[in-house]
């Protein structure tokens, strides 16, 4: 599993910008984020090279910020390569409620985080169908 | 402090004998009631005692913020020895003057209160109230010398040095607003004191009402024995009532104010027990006198016997004020309503917001801002809007009004060292 930053977010102007030059300021590289909004809130999930650092300075500096575990898997790069490994989890009634992709690739193939329900089961069934699994210290070090 | 022993009877008796001194010197020397009373109609022969109060106009905010400054006065300008002022956030301040009686009955006053709470001569009091026009500083003050106690004026701001005197001192008491002392407690925090290294046993607050829920915050947070006083510049200042260490109503000091509970409606008297606007009247009052003085909040009186066996009335918490009510699609709706709604969410934290939406002239919503606490925050968003709908069914069948809820990043909602500014209007369009 890999540790992910999600940090809490008024929709508030400077916000986002404030949270990028607290990183930078403790020299945190930011591997991948995605950020997600209603219109009163958002949430920025963040793959960090020190993700315990990260969460410390961020919440030092009042951002309300917590860890959560996803999920990394390499995708073949080509068409349906995506889907066939979400068809395995779909086979298998396990709920993803998010996902979203690094936008360097590491290798050959390209990168998918994603937040499951059942992470355990996931984790059984996407190695069972030998999917690759990427763990959190060769995410870090990319 | 006998007075806070007297009988029944003996303080009866001595409210009829302050109140005719206090009519007879209005009749006499207040051009302001001269007046008023004669356009209702009201002669001295009138008012024979406490039983006829209820003939006597009110006297509203509005009335005294139209003398501005001096119009109150009954007592020649020299005689007055020193001049406070609330905080007019609207129009001019209302001023109250004092003169050297006033000020020693003021001191007397607010000692009682302070001794009520548990305070005594070998305690360190900071005060962290505003010092200046504001009554809370000069107020606290000279009420805890009298009483004996070391007093740290600090006045407000500057929190990270407050914080190290108070460590330094090793203060007992903490005399401020409830919201400033939970402010105090997140800086004390964020600055890495520990909190056992602080010395504080009681707190003693005022200036705004203060909820269940901010009480066991505060002390949770300070190790300290929260109580709770009343007053308001208006009629003197802090001094009014306040907690003994029961903590079940603030004993009223009936020897120097007389209370009564109206319907804020229609103006009537209500019986004891029943929740209604507090009506006060000052009885010994020289410089800046005032009958009836409608006083906003909400509250009941509580007669039964208190343990502690002082025999001053209490009066319970304040519930809202009459100004505060804000009316939402017909709904009157008080924050200390909003306020113990929100207290039942360990999701967020005591600091709310209410902000009115008005579209053409008219309030068309409520917005409820509250801050999320680290055990609110999820990183899924379906649990955070599951929490807004809690909160939000919650409030509906509370204020029967469902309001919009809506989650704020920790410390984002503003702090003040005074009174919490908790309502805001703003136009429909403007919110961010």
């Amino acid at each position: 599993m890999v540790k992910q930053i999600s940090v809490f977010l008024e929709n508030k102007c400077g916000r986002l910008v404030r949270v990028t030059q607290v990183l930078g300021e403790a020299g945190i590289n930011i591997r991948a984020l995605s950020i997600a909004d209603t219109s009163d809130f958002g949430i920025l999930r963040l793959i960090v090279d020190k993700p315990d650092l990260a969460c410390q300075v961020l919440r030092e500096k009042g951002f309300m910020a917590s860890e959560t575990e996803v999920i990394a898997v390499e995708v073949p790069d080509k068409p349906g390569g995506l889907a066939q490994i979400l068809t395995y989890l779909e086979e298998a009634q396990i709920n993803i409620e998010y996902l979203y992709s690094f936008v360097e690739k590491p290798a050959q193939d390209a990168l998918i985080l994603m937040r499951v329900e059942n992470a355990p089961e996931a984790l059984r069934i996407l190695r069972e169908k030998q999917v690759k699994v990427i763990d959190g210290e060769r995410i870090y070090s990319l | 402090m006998h007075k806070d022993y007297l009988s029944r009877e003996e303080i009866a008796r001595l409210q009829e004998k302050r109140f005719r001194e206090t009519v007879e010197r209005i009749f006499k020397r207040s051009p302001y009631y001269q007046k008023k009373l004669k356009e209702h109609g009201i002669k001295p022969v009138d008012i024979r005692g406490l039983a006829d109060i209820h003939l006597l106009p009110f006297t509203s905010k509005n009335d005294l913020r139209g003398q501005y400054p001096f119009g109150m006065a009954a007592v020649s300008l020299k005689k007055i020895l020193r001049l406070h002022a609330s905080s007019g956030t609207t129009g001019k301040p209302i001023v109250s003057g004092y003169t050297r009686r006033d000020l020693s009955v003021w001191a007397d006053a607010v000692s009682r209160i302070c001794q009520m709470a548990g305070v005594t001569r070998e305690d360190i009091a900071q005060i962290s109230f505003g010092y200046g026009l504001f009554t809370g500083g000069f107020g606290l003050h000279y009420g805890l010398e009298k009483l004996g106690a070391m007093v740290v004026p600090f006045s407000s701001g500057n929190t990270e040095r407050q914080l190290s005197l108070m460590q330094d001192f090793h203060t007992t008491v903490l005399v401020s607003t409830p919201s400033f002392a939970l402010y105090m407690a997140e800086q004390a925090r964020e600055l890495g004191y520990d909190p056992a290294s602080f010395h504080l046993r009681l707190g003693l607050f005022g200036g705004e009402p203060c909820s269940d829920l901010m009480r066991q915050e505060i002390e949770k947070e300070w190790g300290l024995k929260a109580t709770l006083n009343y007053g308001l510049t208006e009629v003197m200042g802090p001094g009014i009532a306040g907690e003994c260490s029961e903590r079940n109503g603030m004993h009223l000091l009936e020897d120097y104010f007389y209370a009564e509970i109206i319907d804020p409606k229609t103006g009537e008297r209500l019986p004891d027990g029943e929740k209604g606007e507090l009506v006060l009247t000052p009885l010994t009052k020289e410089a800046f006198p005032v009958l009836r003085y409608r006083t906003g909040d909400i509250t009941r009186l509580i007669d039964s016997p208190c343990p502690c066996g002082r025999t001053g009335r209490r009066m319970d918490y304040i519930t809202g004020r009459s100004d505060d009510m804000v009316i939402v699609k017909g709904v009157n709706i008080f924050p200390s309503q909003v306020e113990e709604v929100l207290s039942t969410f360990p999701e967020v934290s005591p600091h709310y917001r209410l902000v009115l939406i008005r579209q053409k002239g008219f309030i068309k919503d409520l917005e409820v801002q509250v801050e999320l606490t680290p055990q609110g925050f999820s990183d899924s968003f379906r649990e955070l809007e599951q929490l807004e709908e809690k909160i939000r069914s919650r409030l509906r069948s509370t204020l029967s009004l469902g309001p919009k809820v809506k989650l704020m990043e920790p410390k984002s909602l503003e702090r003040t060292t005074g009174k919490s500014r908790r309502i805001v209007e703003v136009e429909k369009g403007e919110l961010e």
